[in-house]
């Protein structure tokens, strides 16, 4: 079996993986890492989406075997020193989720537009999140959140 | 899914010998349709060979009359390349509109090539902008490289290396998508040479396909209007549960006339 090392949530991890396994299943099944969620298993839904070498990318649509070397990030990794990450905080003040299933890959995937474009208008946010589905708020608060996360990176950082 | 060996060449050379000899290698690119497949058990290699490691096949480089997209750019770096928008536009739009933003993150031009879904945007592009299809050991003519549903003129073991886009005076693409997958229910590529239009469609049909009576009335008069007296055929089109025939002939010449108006 390949032995694969990488860095998940700054923590290194190296192990014997089958060369089949999903990187989500890597998170899920081999590091207990549950906060990244399967929805449809088909890479539509965006809730398993995770970063890799600082990119967002779907985990069920990603061996583990081609995240050997890379830096991983999922949704335990967003808080640091127990304090939220801006986007948690701005999606808790917002009610931005209802059952929460679809939350982590949400968070996850708009870390990555604001990284890119940290002052992205409503239209380019609802683009960007085209590829997470969220079955209960309509996406108006999702929206929201992240758009007043991004006004508080700016003033802030 | 089945267990295979895993292999991550860091050349072209040892990319084809990781394949040579082995029962049913598949290359993967960036997995973005073949991970899928591989869940539905639809493909089963005995052998997957990662070209992640072969830096080589990431260029995009500017040659003369010609755009050269390597196999594994992906979809983001093609929408965000400075050389593309400034060569042809219409294909930096075009990659930014494909999928979702995660798979623009990992799919690759290459693989979306080689798998040749006959909904995906690229082939469009590949027909009208007269590509050809470069592999480690030929050149194939876009037109020659689709050749059935799912199906492409590579032979065993034979691996993508670049796209060779011709520059056009001006081209653009436009695709009615499904809501669900992104995919193309009707997608139409314009690009206007100096020796004539070519028109090409994608998601309509059972392949990608070029349109003669819509070039011909476009390299007449380059202008949405050229295209109100020509006819598309139903018959040749595809009906599943996003559209029919009828509706999908309707959308092909309404994506067209956008794709003329909006050519850049």
């Amino acid at each position: 079996m390949p032995t694969i090392k990488l860095t998940v949530n700054a923590k290194p991890v190296t192990m014997e993986v089958e060369a089949r396994t999903l990187l989500v299943d890597l998170i899920r099944e081999h590091l207990k890492l549950t906060g990244t969620h399967v929805g449809c298993d088909t890479s539509q839904c965006g809730a398993c989406v995770v970063m890799v070498g600082g990119q967002s990318v779907k985990s069920c649509s990603m061996l583990a075997v081609e995240a050997d070397g890379q830096d991983v990030t999922t949704i335990e990794g967003m808080a640091k020193n127990g304090e939220l990450h801006p986007l948690q905080k701005a999606f808790h003040e917002n009610h931005g989720l209802q059952c929460g299933f679809c939350t982590p890959g949400v968070v996850i995937s708009a870390s990555d537009l604001l990284k890119k474009n940290p002052s992205p208008d409503e239209g380019q946010i609802r683009e960007w999140l085209e590829g997470n589905i969220c079955r209960c708020t309509g996406y108006h608060n999702i929206v929201k959140a992240v758009q007043q996360c991004a006004d508080e990176m700016k003033g802030g950082a | 899914m089945d267990n295979f060996e895993f292999h991550k060449p860091t050349s072209i050379d040892d990319a084809i010998k990781a394949v040579d000899g082995k029962d049913e290698p598949k290359f993967l690119a960036g997995g973005q349709s073949l991970i899928p497949v591989m869940k539905l058990d639809m493909a089963q290699p005995s052998d997957l060979v990662s070209l992640a490691g072969v830096a080589t096949l990431k260029e995009i480089k500017e040659d003369g009359d010609t755009l050269v997209i390597g196999a594994m750019a992906t979809h983001a770096t093609v929408a965000e390349s400075d050389a593309v928008t400034k060569a042809i536009p219409s294909i930096a739009s075009m990659a930014g509109h494909i999928g979702d933003a995660q798979v623009r993150n990992r799919g690759t031009i290459g693989g979306s090539v080689a798998h040749a879904d006959p909904a995906a945007d690229y082939p469009a592009a590949l027909v009208a902008l007269n590509a050809t299809v470069k592999t480690h050991k030929r050149e194939i003519a876009a037109e020659d490289f689709f050749t059935e549903l799912f199906e492409t003129a590579l032979e065993e073991g034979e691996l993508i290396t670049a796209i060779h886009f011709k520059k056009p005076k001006r081209s653009w693409y436009e695709k009615f998508q499904s809501p669900a997958s992104k995919y193309a229910i009707a997608g139409v590529c314009v690009a206007e040479y100096d020796d004539g239009v070519r028109v090409a469609i994608t998601g309509a049909g059972n392949k990608v396909f070029r349109h003669a009576g819509m070039e011909k009335a476009l390299s007449g008069n380059f202008d949405p209007s050229a295209l109100d007296g020509v006819d598309v055929d139903a018959g040749e089109l595809r009906t599943d549960v996003e559209a029919s025939a009828e509706y999908r002939a309707h959308l092909v010449k309404v994506m067209a006339k956008r794709a003329v108006k909006n050519a850049r």
